[in-house]
């Protein structure tokens, strides 16, 4: 099981927005934009690796999105957007000063602790890379806790990676094995070529004592997931994050509910074990 | 404790709560149909009136007697008196660079809701478990939960497509009331009323009454055990969870697709459906932004709207989902099942999908296949 933050709560509190001032901004890609965002006013949220908050763009609306800072060394907030709705395109058009509001963390984190002393491989899909963000950290600044660190990061397109630069200083700086790979290269593009799941087959760990994060499209994790597991990782050691439409954050509204479970109560992080069964239920 | 009452002590019970200054609210015939609203007297309960339901129809006739509780459940639940339809939660006002927001806490006016059915007392407990049981408290809710007081009504009049037999939380209730009158017709008219709380005894105390004998016990039983009788058992809810679940791409769900409209009555309607829309509603000048929690419905194309479009873009989809949340995942989502067997699904359908029939269906085609 994921790790569950217990929590007790007024609804009323939780869903209430608090004032965030954007301090830099940055655009990724053509469509997606990251926020770096600080309290007007108090001390920030401090989510755990996998929690989401949800945002809000004053007179547009809310829309969940993950935490992607590195909460190890730096309290700022940090939220990679991509434009697709009302409130996305009004997120990603904030400007240092613009005041969006916050409210979270909500939902659960990736298992760093019950990871610790096994291999960790996080395979990341194009934005996927954000939400895995804060659990590279934590592997990253506790590298001695665990043990071989596979990171492999595929993309549409060279222009569809995010965070690239930084990715790439991972590797220089610290012990992992970081592979990276694009659907379709331009004319800039050295590396390989082809999907995210080819880069399992030769990935480095022992699937004994490992624990596998996946993020990205649905149709990705899916193939990502049976891809480790053909590499003998078990279903119940495979972690990913899952996305539903989302209202409340605090398990109130019903709307991010797939079949048993409700995301923003239950989740985001779920065991491929445990949602493998209700994503192969075509719009369940 | 329990006693007898005449049917003029109704009256009394509305005069009692009104001097407490109370709102009472109580079925009463509006626009031919029986409503929840506010009453001043007990003369505006139904009397006389019996509903005729069948799927897709609903229909009030005059009885041929003085009975005040001679009918089931209309359009309405008590939902709207504890989940309200539209609550304002919030006001977002643009201050300068940043907002200010100003929480609005619900302050409601203690409320008897007088002539609740077991199987909306039922109702009552699933919302509470979902919106006041989890990890984080509704508190519009709750404030109004605490301030309502139950005054349940045993079922002697189900109508047809009523199957709380079936569910287990009626025609008679068990708990979860304040106080709980059962209505004889049988010999003299009369009710038979039990306190459920102290506060319910202390409301009794002060009625005009007679003790209850061993005859009222045993007629008030017999009105409940008939209704259970003329219901019967219609879905058979043992093994519901597991079927449902082992035939989520079973053939029946498109044929229920050609039928459903997707028009959001069932859920409506229904007393435990919980989904709520958060949606702010921007001043004229922009300046403001009341936050809006609606109810809201999985049968809209909206209710699944992400990035890329809904994620149940099909009717059948979204009838499946509403089908098996009641009768399979509010379990494990919420231990307890969505259902209670009010039928107001059935009826308030324009075209008379029946619950029962689309289970029955798919349970008569996997036990051919098994």
């Amino acid at each position: 099981m994921a790790q569950t933050l217990t929590e007790t709560a007024g609804s009323l509190e939780a869903m209430t927005p608090v004032p965030y001032a954007v301090t830099a901004t940055r655009q990724d890609t053509y469509d997606t934009w990251t926020l770096e965002l600080e309290p007007v006013n108090g001390a920030p949220i401090v989510p755990g690796p996998g929690q989401f908050n949800m945002l809000y763009a004053f007179g547009v609306g809310e829309v969940p999105i993950s935490n992607a800072g590195n909460f190890e060394t730096d309290e700022r907030l940090v939220h990679t957007i991509r434009a697709v709705g009302a409130v996305t395109k009004a997120l990603c058009a904030a400007e240092v000063g613009t005041v969006i509001g916050v409210r979270g963390p909500f939902g659960n984190t990736w298992p760093i602790e019950d990871a610790k002393g096994k291999d960790v491989v996080i395979v990341a899909g194009g934005i996927g890379l954000p939400p895995l963000r804060p659990a590279i950290y934590h592997v990253l600044k506790n590298r001695k806790d665990y043990g071989r660190f596979v990171l492999l990061y595929g993309a549409r397109t060279p222009s569809d990676m995010v965070f690239l630069d930084e990715v790439k200083s991972w590797q220089s700086n610290y012990d992992v094995d970081l592979d990276l790979i694009v659907d379709a290269g331009d004319t800039d593009w050295k590396g390989k070529v082809g999907l995210v799941t080819k880069l399992i087959p030769p990935a480095n760990f022992d699937a004994d004592v490992a624990k596998g994060f996946i993020v990205g499209p649905e149709i990705m994790m899916k193939f990502v997931a049976q891809e480790l597991m053909n590499r003998d990782l078990p279903a119940e050691s495979i972690y990913v994050s899952m996305e539903r439409t989302m209202r409340c954050g605090v398990g109130l509204c019903g709307h991010c509910q797939v079949g048993p479970t409700l995301i923003c109560r239950d989740g985001a992080v779920y065991t491929w074990a445990e949602v493998e069964k209700l994503l192969a239920v075509k719009e369940l | 404790m329990r006693a007898v009452l005449a049917p003029e002590a109704l009256e009394a019970i509305v005069e009692v709560l009104r001097r407490r200054d109370w709102r009472v609210v109580a079925p009463t015939v509006r626009d031919k149909a029986i409503v929840y609203d506010e009453i001043a007297s007990a003369a505006e309960l139904p009397i006389g009136w019996k509903d005729v339901q069948a799927p897709g129809s609903y229909r009030l006739e005059r009885r041929d007697d003085e009975a005040r509780f001679g009918y089931a459940v209309g359009p309405q639940s008590w939902k709207r008196e504890l989940l309200a339809p539209s609550a304002r939660l919030l006001q977002i006002e643009r201050a300068n660079e940043s907002f200010e927001v100003v929480k609005n806490a619900a302050e409601t006016k203690r409320t008897a809701f007088f002539g609740v059915r077991p199987c909306e007392v039922a109702a009552i407990k699933i919302q509470d478990r979902v919106l006041i049981g989890g990890s984080y408290t509704d508190e519009d809710y709750l404030e109004r939960r605490t301030n309502s007081f139950v005054i349940a009504v045993n079922c002697g009049e189900p109508a047809a497509n009523c199957f709380c037999a079936s569910m287990g939380t009626g025609p008679k209730a068990e708990d979860g009331y304040d106080l709980v009158l059962t209505e004889i017709l049988d010999g003299s008219h009369r009710f038979l009323v039990e306190a459920g709380t102290d506060e319910g005894a202390e409301l009794l105390a002060e009625l005009p009454q007679q003790p209850a004998e061993k005859a009222d016990t045993t007629a008030a039983e017999k009105v409940t055990d008939a209704a259970r009788k003329r219901m019967g058992i219609t879905l058979d809810r043992s093994d519901v969870h597991d079927l449902l679940l082992a035939n989520l791409e079973h053939e029946r769900y498109d044929d229920v697709a050609k039928r459903c409209l997707a028009c959001t009555n069932c859920t409506l309607a229904c007393p435990t459906c919980f989904c709520t829309a958060i949606d702010d509603a921007n001043s004229l000048s922009g300046e403001g932004n009341d936050r809006v929690r609606k109810w809201d419905s999985c049968f809209t194309l909206q209710y699944s709207e992400m990035h890329g479009g809904g994620t149940r873009r099909e009717t059948k989809s979204r009838y499946r989902q509403w089908l098996i949340h009641k009768l399979s995942t509010w379990h494990d989502q919420f231990d307890t099942l969505g259902c209670v067997g009010c039928g107001r699904c059935i009826t308030w359908c324009p075209v008379g999908i029946d619950i029962r029939e689309e289970v029955a269906a798919i349970r008569a085609t996997q036990e051919a296949k098994s």
